[in-house]
């Protein structure tokens, strides 16, 4: 099948804005769990669940773009493992933009904490409050945020490998501004 | 905790003017408490949370037939609260919200009834909080269950008024001011003095 020559610079930005969205949210998400309780942690509970819905949103968009605009083909010469690497943990990384803020939600429902998305429009609960699935629900939050960081950890290194030791186009196309 | 049944069934009885109930009439007295909700809703970051009390006790003195005379009161043990998770249940007792420590309970003591039709009343009366007594009114409804009686009612009672959630919790922009109070009352006919 014919492969583009380059990503879209929608896919670009987009890839960068989720990128660095995500790792927003993930430090937040980190930082608020072992704030003493006041005002100021359930605000910041707050801001992460409504940045947490707006980044669905955001991939749910990405996603149809993807549908719609194929990426370029790999470097010639990759390996074929690399390939099958590569394009796994794509699709992985997909599954889990969508997985992670699926599970937020539901457990802020089970929890009983209601996500109403910048304070006006609220989510509908799809779970009933139940403190056992609550706290299920957070242990997948967390081990679902875990193998993402890990992935994107193992995704950005590949990235600077194909870089620095392949020496090949890969990290440039998504990062038009590296070219010379 | 110590409830003064005693002391307040006297009150009720010299409030009735010790009159003896007449024959037939049903006067409703025991509040059930298993059966019995108090509950409430508040608003954190524009999110509703559920909340109740529940450990609480009650005494009325209720006759359909002469509701003018009623009485009630409500006694909530504060160490029963429920504010919708245990980090805020632990939050709560402390002295920025009920201080239950040295406020253990709070009560509702009616000084009123009017009837506003159809079952429907307006009650009256005081209401202390973490030590703070102001005059409280709800609209409550009647209606027969069996041989009890509920009473159903929902109010906006106003934290700051009775100083729940002070200093840094004192601004309403987290924690909204207005909290809806739900109660439900399901009370036993006296019984029979033969
Ligand atoms: C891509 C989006 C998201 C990322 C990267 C993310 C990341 C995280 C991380 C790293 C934590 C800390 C894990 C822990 O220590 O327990 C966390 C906690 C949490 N997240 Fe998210 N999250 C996202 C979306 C959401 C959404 C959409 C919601 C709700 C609507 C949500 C609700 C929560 C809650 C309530 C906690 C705290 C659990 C607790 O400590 O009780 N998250 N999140
Ligand atoms: C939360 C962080 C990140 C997520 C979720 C993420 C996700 C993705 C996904 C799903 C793709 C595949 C795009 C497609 O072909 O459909 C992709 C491509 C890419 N990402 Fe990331 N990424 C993240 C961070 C990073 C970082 C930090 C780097 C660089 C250091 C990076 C470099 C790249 C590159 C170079 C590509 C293009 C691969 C190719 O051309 O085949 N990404 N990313």
């Amino acid at each position: 099948m014919d492969r583009p020559a380059a990503y879209t610079l929608t896919a670009i930005r987009l890839h960068w804005l989720v990128a660095v969205a995500i790792i927003g949210t993930f430090a937040v998400g980190l930082y608020m769990h072992d704030l003493p309780l006041s005002p100021r942690k359930l605000q910041i509970y707050s801001w992460h669940k409504w940045a947490g819905v707006s980044l669905f949103l955001l991939v749910l968009f990405r996603l149809a773009w993807r549908i719609g605009h194929r990426p370029p083909a790999e470097p010639e010469g990759m390996p074929a493992w690399q390939r099958k690497a590569a394009a796994a943990v794509h699709h992985t990384l997909y599954l889990l933009m969508l997985a992670v803020p699926l599970s937020g939600w539901l457990m802020s429902s089970a929890k009983g904490f209601q996500t109403v998305w910048f304070g006006i429009v609220p989510l509908p609960d799809l779970v009933a409050k139940n403190k056992e699935l609550g706290d299920t629900l957070q242990a997948l939050h967390m081990a679902l945020n875990f193998t993402m960081a890990a992935l994107v950890v193992a995704h950005a290194g590949a990235a600077l490998k194909h870089h620095f030791v392949d020496r090949d186009d890969v990290l440039v196309r998504m990062l038009p501004f590296l070219k010379k | 905790m110590t409830i003064r049944h005693h002391h307040f069934l006297r009150l009720s009885a010299l409030a009735l003017g010790l009159a003896p109930l007449a024959a037939g009439a049903v006067e409703y007295t025991q509040v059930l408490p298993e059966k019995s909700a108090v509950a409430f809703t508040y608003r954190q970051m524009n999110v509703p949370v559920e909340g109740a009390f529940k450990r609480f006790k009650g005494q009325l003195s209720f006759d359909p037939a002469k509701p003018a005379g009623a009485r009630a009161e409500l006694e909530i043990d504060m160490a029963g609260v429920d504010a919708g998770s245990a980090e805020a249940n632990e939050e709560v007792a402390g002295k920025l919200w009920f201080n239950t420590r040295a406020f253990p309970s709070a009560r509702f003591v009616s000084t009123g009834i009017q009837p506003l039709g159809k079952d429907r009343y307006e009650v009256t009366g005081r209401m202390t909080i973490k030590g703070r007594t102001l005059d409280a009114r709800a609209p409550a409804s009647f209606r027969q269950d069996g041989k009890n009686a509920v009473f159903e009612g929902a109010f906006v009672l106003k934290r700051a008024d009775y100083g729940i959630g002070e200093g840094m919790w004192a601004d309403f922009g987290t924690v909204a001011n207005e909290v809806q109070i739900k109660f439900r009352l399901v009370a036993a006919p006296a019984p029979d003095k033969k």
